[in-house]
């Protein structure tokens, strides 16, 4: 349907608009291809419009403008459940189900998608290693018994459960303390190696966005203002960018 | 002395009044919880439509329950029985807290939690089972909690109109200005009550999940 080069983006925003019901313009005209194994991270303040830009990618959020592709398809034309169910979804604060167990929660999906009992319970174990905790220790746990650290691993874990190609992550480390954020960081950088997937990841972190991406979306009001690779961020000429960064390298100063 | 003499003298009659008091609260009560949590769902699904149903619960709870009585009394049907027209009546009560209660707990669940739900491709009636009545069961037994304390209270009253119950020990007691009469109808109530608010709490804290 679409040119060749088009069809290779796994994700890809075409002239996407999103405004709130009667509200103001939050995205305007975001043209933005993601390639498959790459881990793009939209980077920009809060209210800029990164979150709605992932939101729009699981149909969360339906663009009122142009079209967000996802394998080749426009979001609407996918059954929402059958989009989300191939797309990991890990947020701020995890939002696990408080009433289930660590193992349950992991076990979501391939409960949805009516897995074998077997399967699935091998399947939570292996996600549990994974992701650095004992299965023995936390399977049976309840979310409210876990460190804010544990529960976002438990997040991960579960939004990786059905191996989907695509993993949607909005500030997943956000709310955790510096030294815990850092060791996820690097474990999660660690995973990516290992999985190849296709990862959206919003922060405005710059630290984190140059340490965990192959590409930086930088986002401001709404609008894409570039697309660069980390090593390109740090030499950027755009403004909104460059005071971005030495934003960033203000805070680093004052550690020297 | 005397009281207690009075009421064992007087236990199969109480024991018999008692267990009319409890058919006429449980079938009410029964009535509620039937009508009352879809009606819940509804007003927390959509809140255009949430605000006359709770609106109209709360007329009914503002209606003098005397007044209420004879307010159906003319109803065709209804009003051929007694404990008919009472049940019905006991059952327009108990809906306010059940509703208001089922709709706070379903909006009250943690955005990210939904959020959550929604974004790994559960449907709105999987949330709904799954997610949102499970967490919100704790605020619905504390409806039917303060629901049921209030229509055993207020099932006393349905005795004016013949439906029987511990009201017609307080009516008759009143009528023939005699104390232990009107307590052999408000002891057993209020121990209906204090039981029921017992027993529900102690489900309700069951229920409650660190959110």
């Amino acid at each position: 349907m679409n040119g060749a080069a088009k069809n290779q983006a796994t994700i890809e925003f075409s002239d996407a608009c999103f405004r709130a019901v009667d509200g103001p313009v939050i995205l305007d005209h975001l043209e933005l291809a993601i390639s498959p194994g790459e881990t793009l991270v939209l980077l920009g303040r809060s209210g800029s419009g990164k979150t709605t830009a992932l939101r729009l990618i699981n149909r969360l959020f339906e663009p009122t403008a142009g079209a967000v592709r996802v394998e080749g398809r426009s979001t609407l034309d996918w059954d929402p459940v059958a989009l989300r169910r191939g797309i990991g979804y890990v947020i701020q604060d995890a939002g696990l189900f408080p009433h289930y167990t660590v193992d349950r929660n992991i076990g979501l999906v391939p409960w949805l998608e009516k897995w074998p009992e077997e399967r699935k319970r091998a399947r939570v174990a292996e996600l549990l290693q994974l992701t650095g905790l004992d299965p023995a220790k936390f399977a049976r746990r309840y979310p409210h018994e876990l460190s804010g650290g544990q529960r976002q691993r438990v997040g991960v874990a579960r939004a990786l459960a059905a191996d989907p190609p695509i993993l949607l992550m909005d500030e997943p480390f956000g709310a955790l303390d510096p030294l815990t954020r850092g060791e996820l960081q690097k474990e999660f950088a660690d995973l990516q190696k290992r999985l190849h997937k296709t990862i959206v990841f919003v922060t405005h972190d710059t630290r984190e966005a140059l340490f965990l991406g192959t590409r930086i979306a930088f986002i401001e009001a709404g609008r894409l203002v570039g697309v660069y690779t980390p090593e390109e961020f740090l030499h950027a000429t755009e403004p909104v960018a460059a005071a971005y960064l030495a934003a960033c390298r203000m805070g680093d100063s004052l550690l020297k | 002395m005397d009281f207690l003499h009075f009421m064992f003298r007087n236990r199969d009659q109480i024991f018999s009044a008692t267990l009319e008091h409890l058919w006429l609260v449980g079938a009410a009560m029964f009535l509620a919880v039937l009508i009352g949590i879809p009606l819940g769902i509804v007003a927390a699904r959509r809140p255009w439509l949430g605000k006359p149903i709770i609106g109209a619960a709360n007329v009914a709870e503002t209606i003098p329950s005397l007044a209420l009585f004879g307010f159906l009394l003319p109803v065709p049907w209804l009003g051929d029985r007694a404990d008919r027209l009472a049940i019905t009546a006991l059952a327009l009560y108990a809906l306010l807290p059940i509703i208001r209660n089922t709709a706070t707990g379903i909006t009250g669940v943690d955005a990210k939690v939904r959020d959550a739900a929604r974004g790994m491709g559960m449907t709105d009636n999987q949330i709904l089972i799954h997610v949102e009545l499970p967490l919100a069961f704790s605020y619905l037994l504390a409806g039917v909690r303060v629901a049921t304390v209030l229509t055993i209270a207020i099932a006393t009253i349905a005795a004016a109109i013949g439906a029987g119950g511990l009201g017609e020990f307080i009516f008759r007691g009143l009528a023939m200005v005699n104390d232990q009469l009107i307590l052999a109808g408000a002891v057993p109530a209020a121990a209906l009550a204090l039981a029921a608010d017992f027993i529900l709490g102690v489900l309700e804290k069951r229920f409650r999940f660190a959110q």
